[in-house]
């Protein structure tokens, strides 16, 4: 799997926020890591990274069934908002 | 459940489980030298920010001074006030599971990181209200309102959003609805029921209005806004069928659709037979938003409103950006006074009535929202990985978009003062054309932030203003959304493309007010029809719980939208400019389920014995409190028509009974609007205020058993001790960064984000 829920930064080993000393790439590399943030960040406010995380947290809680293909979570994902409709502020 | 910690120095590091490392970190505040000398830095740059808009003042404030003054005063709020409230009264524990944890099903409860729910909160509770409120009340001027967005938003908004996530963390993230029937018994939690459905009813009919004053007679509005639909279901289609799941790269063509959308507009306008298409009456346009409303409101989710509502987050995320740095890169000159005339004489055109009360109502979102705590309960403790994160969630959410309102007010007043009140008068005041606009305003009296008599405005002026930004007319376009739009085309344009791009940014911005207000439009009806046949059947109708039964969805929904619809119809068809009369019935109605929500945290604060420190959430109860209950005492009894609903009623039915027709109405039809109109203002008001009554004598009622008994239990539910960790706030602090390592060094992964690795 990829891309998805990663999240390139401290709190979980890739560096960012705090640049460890001998990781300092060049300015290509620090470019292409806040690139990744950004996406990442992006993807997680807007919820695109949803279907990566239910597929981690199946595998995660080791479900006996196989997951849902990633159109059918999509699908069940809006059923689930016509059930439950989320409001939107003012 | 089993805690150990690890103290060094007064850092305590607590494990639940001893084969798991710490999940939570206890330390004091960074009290060091350095720390003290950088708050001390920011507090005298805020210091100075005040003093240059509120005491130096003179001929030529810059924005730039509004900016320092919001920022600097939230940093300090963010670190000693709402730590306050952390420390004397919320008491997070991070040892605790939060309801993400608990009941993590990969889908909506899921351990989020908290800087990417920090972004996800803020979308959800900022709208167009921000942008709306601080326009409006830019008519007394530019310092009332700023002192209210950034004092009551430290003191009321940020406190009420802040508490009310954290009692719904600690309630498996129950909404604010139940709660209050939990806390509060079943009188309040009908009040809450009541208050909620009420308020949103008038809060859709109020933005439609909005709206539709920036849409009506304006070719190329309507063309690019409706473009909007066919635009979100060529997404939702993308979504379902062809690409699954590439909501960023579906999102992304959709965003450049809408550019080309804006830009085509023009030719629309340009070209007279398109043009006339694609004008439309403020009525035609009401009737094809109750359309719009009931159709998007039942077809599939995923066909209209789940694309729509990514378009919708980019553009708003993406656009609050822009504004933030055009601001920055232009700092404009402030061209209205600090205070006009209109905050003592009450006879403002935008909205009646003086400073206290109407000024606070005016700017609801920004300062205060009750409508915040229908989200900082129920979504966001779903995904919220620790109890203490709450802090910056709903505290710091609620800043952010205080500082969305000051940025709408830095918009407001840098423009033309002769524009800002040719645009929010209504019509049926300023005549309507160039010439008796420019009569009206030369007769008003305006001065300059220095004091002195402005110049005579020319019509032609007005004239040209509307075609700069590809208008006919930009006279009588109240509602705040054109004057928005005109504030942020005169800045942009000042970044990008210069004068000739002014219609672009004009019409741009015009198109993000409007598509997240007809998000908010098919989001809120659905949500109100739940409620809805929620209520319905709690008071006996049993079938309509049932969610699957078709026929009792749709009733709902026509009841729904006949309820917004028919206040938004008595909007635009009232003499008297639907703005003027209803958005003190809308901010009355979002200030009193701020009401309701305090009352809960009041009533919680009380039951847990904490009598010395329910000031807190008690202050801005109070205040709410006078302030909802003096505008629907004026609005109701005040003997002034323009202020009083029943004076208005009793003015307009004696002229009828004489035969008469008062201004502004101008025929025999339009007094019988006008009395009609009146009378269901009268009504909703009463409403509103016994809602208030009701809410406050059960909030008395609670808060004297709770002292009498020295405390009372609440309905928190039971610790179930924590098995992740993540950092309180946005950056981890050295304590934190050694919790990490020790995750790291384990091999385990803190939190389920990112597990897989």
């Amino acid at each position: 799997m990829e891309g998805g829920g990663q999240e390139p930064d401290a709190d979980r080993g890739t560096p960012l926020m705090s640049v460890a000393p001998g990781t300092t790439g060049s300015v290509a590399a620090r470019l292409l890591r806040a690139a990744r943030t950004a996406r990442w960040f992006i993807r997680g406010v807007v919820g695109a990274d949803a279907y990566e995380r239910y597929l981690e947290h199946h595998a995660r809680t080791h479900c006996e069934l196989p997951p849902m293909t990633e159109r059918e979570f999509w699908r069940d994902k809006t059923d689930a908002m016509e059930r439950n409709p989320r409001s939107r502020c003012c | 459940m089993s805690e150990q910690a690890t103290t060094v120095g007064e850092v305590r590091k607590i494990r639940t489980d001893p084969d798991l490392p710490p999940v939570a970190v206890e330390e004091p505040p960074n009290t060091s030298g350095p720390n003290k000398a950088i708050f001390a830095g920011i507090a005298l740059l805020g210091a100075l920010g005040w003093v240059m808009i509120a005491i130096v003042r003179g001929e030529r404030v810059n924005a730039m001074w509004f900016v320092f003054a919001a920022v600097c005063s939230y940093i300090i709020a963010f670190r000693f006030y709402s730590r306050l409230i952390e420390y004397k009264i919320l008491k997070p524990r991070d040892t605790r599971a939060t309801p993400a944890e608990l009941f993590e099903n990969g889908k909506d409860f899921m351990p989020t990181d908290r800087r990417v729910l920090y972004g996800h909160h803020f979308a959800a509770i900022a709208g167009a209200g921000p942008l709306v409120g601080p326009v409006l009340a830019a008519q007394m001027g530019y310092l009332p309102g700023t002192i209210w967005i950034i004092v009551g938003v430290i003191f009321a908004g940020a406190v009420q959003d802040y508490m009310v996530m954290h009692l719904s963390i600690r309630r498996n993230g129950r909404s604010l609805g139940q709660m209050a029937r939990d806390e509060l018994g079943p009188i309040g939690g009908w009040a809450a029921i009541l208050g909620v459905l009420s308020i949103m009813v008038i809060l859709l009919a109020v933005l439609c209005i909005v709206v539709i004053n920036a849409l009506a007679e304006s070719p190329w509005g309507v063309f690019s806004v409706a473009m909007t639909i066919p635009i979100a279901i060529f997404m939702g289609v993308y979504l379902r069928f062809l690409r699954p799941g590439r909501v960023s790269e579906v999102s992304l063509i959709g965003v450049a659709l809408l550019l080309l959308a804006i830009v085509a507009g023009r030719y629309v306008a340009e070209n007279p037979s398109l043009a006339a298409t694609f004008t439309l009456s403020k009525p035609a346009l009401a009737w094809w938003i109750i359309a719009y409303g009931f159709v998007a409101s039942v077809l599939p989710v995923w066909l209209l409103l789940a694309p729509r509502d990514y378009l919708s987050t980019f553009m708003k995320v993406g656009t609050i950006v822009l504004l933030a740095l055009g601001i920055l890169f232009v700092r404009p000159v402030v061209q209205m006074p600090a205070v006009t005339e209109f905050a003592s004489n009450g006879k403002g055109p935008a909205f009646a009535g003086s400073l206290f009360p109407f000024l606070f109502i005016t700017i609801a979102c920004g300062a205060l929202s009750g409508f915040h705590a229908l989200i900082s309960s129920g979504t966001t403790p779903k995904l919220i990985e620790k109890e203490s994160q709450a802090r910056m969630m709903g505290y710091g959410g609620m800043l952010m978009e205080s500082f969305v309102a000051i940025m709408a007010m830095v918009a407001a007043i840098s423009i033309d003062q002769h524009l800002y009140f040719a645009m929010n008068s209504p019509a049926g005041v300023n005549g309507g054309t160039p010439e008796k606009a420019a009569a009206y305003l030369n007769a008003l009296g305006l001065v300059s932030p220095g004091g002195t008599a402005l110049p005579p405005v020319d019509p032609a002026y007005l004239a040209q203003a509307a075609k700069d930004v590809g208008e006919k007319s930009i006279i009588g376009r109240t509602g705040g959304a054109p004057t928005l739009a005109v504030g942020m085309s005169e800045i942009m344009q000042g970044v990008f493309g210069g004068a000739a791009w002014k219609s672009f940014w004009y019409h741009f911005a015009i198109m993000f007010e409007a598509l997240f207000i007809l998000t908010t439009v098919d989001a809120g009806t659905r949500v109100a029809r739940f409620m809805f046949s929620d209520a319905l059947g709690a008071l006996g109708l049993k079938k309509f719980r049932d969610p699957s039964w078709t026929v009792g969805a749709w009733i709902a929904t026509i009841l729904v939208v006949g309820g917004w619809g028919s206040i938004l119809v008595m909007g635009v068809n009232d003499p008297l400019g639907g703005i003027n009369t209803l958005y003190p019935l809308f901010g009355i109605a979002n200030q009193l389920l701020a009401a309701i929500a305090l009352t809960v945290v009041f009533s919680v604060v009380m039951k847990k014995g904490l009598f010395t420190w329910a000031w807190i959430p008690g202050l801005p109860l109070v205040w709410d409190l006078a302030v909802t209950l003096s505008a629907s005492y004026q609005k109701i009894f005040s003997s002034v028509p323009a202020i009083g609903y029943g004076a208005q009623r009793q003015r307009f039915i004696d002229a009828q009974e004489k035969g008469q027709v008062l201004a502004p109405a101008t025929n025999k039809a339009q007094m019988e609007q006008v009395i009609f109109n009146s009378t269901v203002q009268l009504t909703l008001s009463i409403l509103y205020a016994l809602l208030v009554i009701v809410v406050v004598a059960v909030a008395i009622w609670v808060a004297v058993k709770a002292f009498r008994a020295g405390g009372l239990p609440t309905s928190e539910e039971p610790d179930t001790p924590s098995k992740i960790f993540a950092p309180k706030s946005f950056l981890p602090t050295q304590a934190e960064k050694e919790v990490l390592e020790e995750w790291k060094a384990a091999g385990k992964s803190p939190t389920p984000i990112g597990a897989h690795h």
